[in-house]
């Protein structure tokens, strides 16, 4: 059995390597640009020079290597490449729906290089996105953070493998609708939420107890005892109390944020981060004090009931209390304009242009755990950059050009009409969307009562 | 200099909405009328150029006079100096005031049961006290279209301005027959009707469409020539359109279906506004030759089409107005109404500019509406639905400093404003202190 173990961890870790191996990095020197590192200060007429992937050198006056293409920047604005800590993209399913834990579920099991909303979210400078699993589970399946290496056709390019693995948690009104009431089991309600998680969590220390015993015996002579069964979802609830996975957490209310804050430090979990978080703003000194902050909406409120008593000053709020913030999209069609969500942070509570792009780089990368890697323009950091033409928080701002690991994948001069890798071969005439699906928090949900799914589908986020 | 203007405005940003809005225990700031003097502004009238360091008086609310020197004589005056003011923006397709909880269809007004019920009207379901809409006007967005929807004849829309106690106080003089136009798009990935059976279903809407329109004339005929016929209120309404009472407005978003619908309407003898028209740059000039004015949007939108350049939605109202289509913005919102000047810059940073995006959401969704002599720009006479800014008003991190709307003055406060005030700094904070 252990053998087997590390044998499939050698093999993962073979393959990570050949992965990782695979992807492209560039070499590029970007020349006379507004730098905005976002953790070093605005740098004027300043040039940041890429070799490999990785930023190597920030300042002036720096000439081109042999071979290394320049750009010049003159007038444009330099900026980190967005990361949005909550999306759906590239992904062909969103929800395991079949009961209020599914831990085990993987969401880079489902990741699809050839959707085009990659190529959108790029043309709105956008690197990295973190792809969800949808908020039907108290417990839902484990989230997947991905690199927008728009062209590979291989899954694996487009998923940032040195990134932490991550899981989506979900309270309130959806987990409810779809267990509660939806099945007739628990949770139909907030307090049967927590009970789920007390259960899973105790749970998961029994079945930790139990393999340690069994490893504690089976070091011992003559020892007879047999295995526990291998179980994935308990196993990945192990991993969550040992501090191996980050929660991310699809929340709405103070009061349910309040009773993750508690179940948290109950079992010892200090990688938490909470998702949507409308009501943040009203428990903003707890999430400062015992998470890693919160990742919201700008402004988007009223959707449903539990998001009625909303404000678009929750960012602010919550960063002036301590809490890290981000600022995210849920959405194919947001995610093409976080810079411009970004800023109503000054509009509505007045952040400064720091604090403010820190909610679309550096604060969702602590988040997601990949802030020694991305976030800023940092020498050493891997260079995902986005030129804009005006300044990024600037409502008229236009990206020009988007680069993952220096090799830039964006163009605005360059930019085909038509970026779809694949075109399906049964599809005689190109279907037209009016309204796109954009918010598939509850994709894949399917219920047999007709009024409810319809507001399921409505609004699903 | 430049850092202190920006510490100031940061300052400002910050505190405007506890300043504005500090409230004595029990005190309730209302919209009040009066005599406004807003003084040594930079003007933006639209339609008559910008003027520096200028002023517009407001009374009985009517903008009375634009330009220097205007004696306050009694009037109240606001110092607007290093400001801006605009007219107030006119978003052109909402459902503002029918909705309240989106999933809670209790609060959900907008679509009546029935294929064909032109008489449902949108203003007799506007809740004034809906609490979108002073989130709403406080973003400078002072007057909009709510419209319903649903079926091929949902009902009639309404213009209303953003201040009121009734639907009738709201009611800004502006309404129209909404049609759909079927539509060959699908509603969304969750249709997966076949193409065959998308053209049967849009053959037999026409159909039902042509019978009506044909019905509908000659109950106008019927009815101009004095006939007593009996109640049938839908043809009533939809003989309004027929006898040049109320314009049709009719949502079209597809190219193809676009051009099905400029082949309908022609030799009808009726006024028509497009509605929507998304992939209206595909087919902009045959839209600009047939002189139909659309309100197009929202422009914060995904393509029609996976094949389609990212920024289609966004260059869309740009490129029919190039085309020489009359184009005004709408969101097609209800809780989010208040980004329509964003929808706007957008369309102004991808090809409309900003002079024509600022038409966009005034006087040209006045001309579109009729409403031209009292709408959309700051012109002594006009309605007074003025706003005054820290900046441009699109700009994200504008600050909307007054608003008057019917020449009412508006509180700067809604519930997101309350929130921040009461939750910025909690007590008792993290302890009990």
């Amino acid at each position: 059995m252990k053998k087997l173990t590390y044998f499939l961890a050698a093999l993962l870790g073979l393959s990570i390597t050949y992965a990782s191996a695979q992807t492209k990095k560039g070499s590029v020197l970007i020349k006379n640009a507004t730098v905005l590192t976002v953790t070093k200060g605005t740098l004027e007429n300043s040039d940041v020079l890429v070799q490999d992937g990785i930023i190597k050198q920030v300042g002036q006056n720096i000439s081109a290597p042999n071979g290394v293409e320049t750009i010049d920047a003159t007038g444009k604005y330099l900026m980190p490449g967005i990361i949005d800590a909550h999306s759906h993209v590239a992904l062909d399913v969103v929800n395991e729906a079949t009961s209020p834990i599914v831990a085990e579920v993987r969401m880079r099991d489902m990741v699809n290089p050839f959707e085009v909303g990659l190529y959108r979210a790029l043309a709105g400078g956008v690197t990295i996105s973190h792809a969800m699993h949808g908020s039907a589970n108290v417990v839902g399946g484990q989230n997947v953070t991905l690199k927008h290496r728009w062209g590979s056709e291989d899954p694996a390019d487009i998923i940032m493998q040195d990134a932490p693995r991550t899981i989506k948690f979900a309270l309130g009104e959806n987990p409810t609708r779809v267990h509660g009431r939806g099945r007739g089991i628990q949770p139909r309600t907030r307090m049967g939420v927590e009970a789920v998680l007390r259960n899973g969590f105790n749970e998961a220390l029994q079945y930790k107890k139990a393999w340690e015993d069994y490893n504690a015996a089976s070091s011992q002579k003559g020892n007879t005892k047999t295995a526990p069964e291998y179980d994935e979802r308990l196993q990945t609830l192990v991993d969550i109390l040992d501090g191996k996975i980050i929660i991310h957490c699809h929340s709405y209310r103070a009061d349910e944020i309040y009773m993750l804050i508690n179940v948290a430090r109950d079992f010892g979990i200090t990688k938490l981060v909470f998702q949507h978080t409308n009501e943040g703003f009203k428990v903003a000194p707890e999430i400062a004090e015992y998470t890693m902050g919160a990742s919201v909406f700008a402004d988007w409120w009223a959707y449903k009931m539990e998001v009625y008593y909303s404000t678009a000053f929750n960012a602010a709020i919550l960063t002036k209390n301590g809490a890290i913030t981000s600022i995210n999209s849920d959405s194919a069609e947001l995610i093409r304009h976080l810079y411009h969500e970004a800023a109503k942070t000054q509009r509505y509570g007045g952040m400064t242009d720091e604090e403010a792009l820190s909610m679309i780089t550096m604060n969702p990368a602590k988040q997601l755990g990949i802030a020694d890697k991305v976030g800023s323009i940092e020498v050493g950091k891997q260079a995902d950059l986005v030129i804009f033409e005006g300044h990024p928080l600037s409502v008229y701002a236009v990206p020009q050009k988007t680069f993952v690991d220096g090799v830039k994948y964006f163009d605005i001069e360059k930019d085909a009409d038509d970026q779809r890798l694949r075109v399906s071969a049964t599809e005689m005439v190109e279907p037209i969307f009016l309204t796109e699906e954009d918010h598939r928090c509850m994709q894949d949900v399917e219920l047999n009562f007709s009024d409810i799914s319809k507001t399921l589908f409505n609004t699903n986020y | 200099m430049k850092r202190m203007t920006k510490a100031f405005f940061a300052f400002l940003m910050a505190f405007l909405p506890m300043l504005a809005m500090a409230q004595i225990d029990g005190e309730f700031v209302k919209p009040r009328t009066g005599k406004f003097l807003l003084q040594n502004a930079t003007v933006v009238t639209i339609t008559k150029g910008t003027l520096n360091n200028a002023s517009v008086l407001i009374e009985n609310g009517k903008i009375l006079q634009v330009g220097s020197n205007i004696s306050a004589d009694g009037a109240e005056v606001f110092d607007c100096s290093g400001m801006f003011i605009y007219p107030g923006m006119i978003d052109s397709g909402t459902r503002l005031g029918l909705v309240e909880v989106s999933s809670v269809p209790e609060t959900n007004d907008y679509s009546e049961v029935g294929n064909v019920s032109p008489n449902m009207q949108a203003l007799t379901a506007v809740n004034p006290n809906s609490e979108a809409i002073p989130v709403t006007r406080v973003s400078g967005v002072t007057t909009t279209l709510t419209v319903p929807s649903g079926g091929l004849f949902p009902g009639t829309a309404a213009l209303i301005n953003l201040v009121g106690y009734t639907p009738d106080q709201m009611y800004a003089g502006f309404k129209a027959v909404v049609m759909n136009f079927p539509s060959s798009a699908r509603r969304g990935r969750f249709d997966r009707r076949s193409d065959d059976d998308i053209k049967k279903d849009n053959e037999k809407a026409l159909k039902e469409a042509n019978e009506l329109w044909d019905k509908a004339v000659s109950y106008n005929s019927l009815k101009s020539a004095g006939a007593t016929l009996e109640y049938y209120p839908e043809m009533d309404q939809l003989a309004k359109v027929i006898s040049g009472e109320l314009p049709m407005m009719i949502e079209v978003n597809a190219a193809g279906d676009i051009q099905n619908a400029l082949k309908w309407i022609e030799g009808k003898d009726a006024k028509f506004i497009f509605s929507g028209v998304a992939e209206g740059w595909r087919v902009a000039d045959e839209i600009a030759k047939a002189g139909i004015p659309v309100l197009a949007g929202p422009v914060q939108e995904l393509p029609t089409r996976d094949s389609d350049r990212y920024d289609a939605a966004y260059s869309n109202p740009g490129k029919m107005a190039k085309a020489g289509v009359k184009v005004a913005i709408r969101t097609n919102e209800e809780e989010n109404v208040r980004n329509l000047p964003f929808h706007a810059a957008y369309a102004a940073a991808y090809g409309m500019g900003k002079e024509e995006a600022w038409k966009a959401v005034t006087i040209n969704p006045a001309e579109i509406f009729g409403l031209a002599d009292s709408y959309g720009s700051i012109e002594a006479g006009k309605v007074a639905n003025l706003i005054v800014s820290t900046d441009d008003p699109f700009e994200t991190k504008a600050q909307i400093m007054h608003v008057f709307i019917n020449g009412f003055r508006i509180p700067l406060s809604n519930r997101h404003i309350r929130l921040y005030q009461e939750f910025l700094d909690r007590s008792p904070g993290l302890k009990a202190n």
